[in-house]
């Protein structure tokens, strides 16, 4: 390392930023490729979100969706993180 | 029975055609008759980089429409035997690759050769997904950089489920992993990912990879594929990755820093 490298050594690394937001980013678009979601998921998405911000103070990721294939059954997966204060 | 081998990205810029032209030029050395076929309709490039961009005649769209023979159309490179190039059509027509007519093409060229190599334009439009159907092998040709990782990782996706392979319920197509523009100094900063972060990321096999390097950007002026320039990094690292392809173990190189002098360990970024 060298005498810069030594002060920028503070904040995180660049690289490791890189594949932490790589690995959620690819584990969520292919389990959203795997199930082939139907167009309106997104559209669900913000109207859930829009009725939860009504009641709570909520960030724009906080409401997660998804949509899985068991057997002949499809299976809504709903989870809303609500933040500290409200549990 | 010809393998056909796609080489292919998603993103644009990372290096697809020169791969196509250094896979092309490496397999043909090795002794195996091989066809390079430009598939970037519209944007006719791997001529130039092989450097017969004179000698076309006649392209891919004529064979397909049947306005001249593969004979006619193919060009003979000069310097490899057995190595012949397909060049891409500058017409602004995106649907003049139809279905049938590169799945003709495609069979005809089976019968003549060894090894069919599919340069595929970026992103996933007609071009591209014509150039990744018929695959039996790809190489995904990936920047160490957040948005090429991601379109690799989306290119994958689309193999394993439209190619002819995955419709026909075959074995799947088999996927190479080449990293290209790779700078160890940087990875050891931790400015950039490494080879192992891609590889986990993308979870398949590591064909190479090839460093950063001037070499690229000379042999492209020249119009000579990298693989040829055989003092340079990227040519070495090029002649182990055709290497690699057709079996041969052996060490991945150019993956560790330079050591620098005391200057430059002060200073140096």
């Amino acid at each position: 390392m060298n005498l810069l490298g030594y002060f920028r050594s503070q904040r995180k690394r660049s690289a490791k930023v890189a594949k932490e937001r790589l690995q959620i980013l690819v584990a969520r678009e292919r389990a959203g490729a795997h199930t082939g979601g139907p167009d309106y998921l997104p559209a669900l998405q913000e109207e859930l979100l829009d009725v939860i911000r009504k009641y709570v103070e909520v960030d724009r990721d906080a409401v997660q969706i998804q949509l899985e294939k068991e057997g002949d059954y499809d299976i809504l997966e709903l989870n809303i993180t609500l933040p500290d204060s409200h549990r | 029975m010809a393998r056909i081998v796609v080489v292919t990205s998603g993103k644009g810029g990372v290096g697809k055609t020169t791969t196509s032209a250094a896979l092309g030029t490496g397999l043909a050395r090795a002794g195996h008759r091989t066809v390079v076929v430009d598939f970037d309709v519209g944007l006719r490039n791997l001529d130039l980089i092989m450097g017969c961009e004179r000698r076309v005649v006649y392209d891919f769209v004529n064979v397909i429409n049947q306005e001249a023979t593969l004979n006619q159309a193919m060009i003979k490179d000069k310097r490899v035997d057995g190595l012949y190039i397909l060049a891409a059509s500058q017409t602004r027509d995106k649907d003049a690759l139809t279905d049938e007519g590169v799945a003709r093409v495609m069979e005809e060229l089976a019968r003549d050769f060894d090894y069919i190599v599919c340069d595929s334009p970026a992103g996933i439009e007609r071009g591209a997904m014509m150039a990744m159907y018929h695959a039996d092998e790809a190489i995904v040709v990936t920047n160490p950089e957040v948005s090429s990782v991601r379109d690799s990782d989306r290119v994958l996706g689309i193999l394993s489920s439209k190619s002819r392979r995955a419709e026909e319920g075959r074995e799947p197509v088999r996927e190479h992993l080449l990293l290209t523009r790779y700078s160890p100094e940087r990875v050891k900063q931790g400015d950039m990912l490494s080879v192992e972060d891609v590889r986990e990321i993308l979870g398949i096999d590591l064909l190479g990879v090839i460093p950063e390097s001037k070499a690229v950007l000379n042999a492209s002026n020249a119009g000579v594929p990298v693989i040829l320039e055989e003092d340079t990094d990227a040519g070495q690292a090029y002649q182990d990755a055709v290497a690699r392809f057709l079996g041969e173990d052996r060490p991945h190189r150019f993956l560790e820093a330079q050591k620098k002098g005391l200057f430059g360990r002060l200073f140096g970024s």
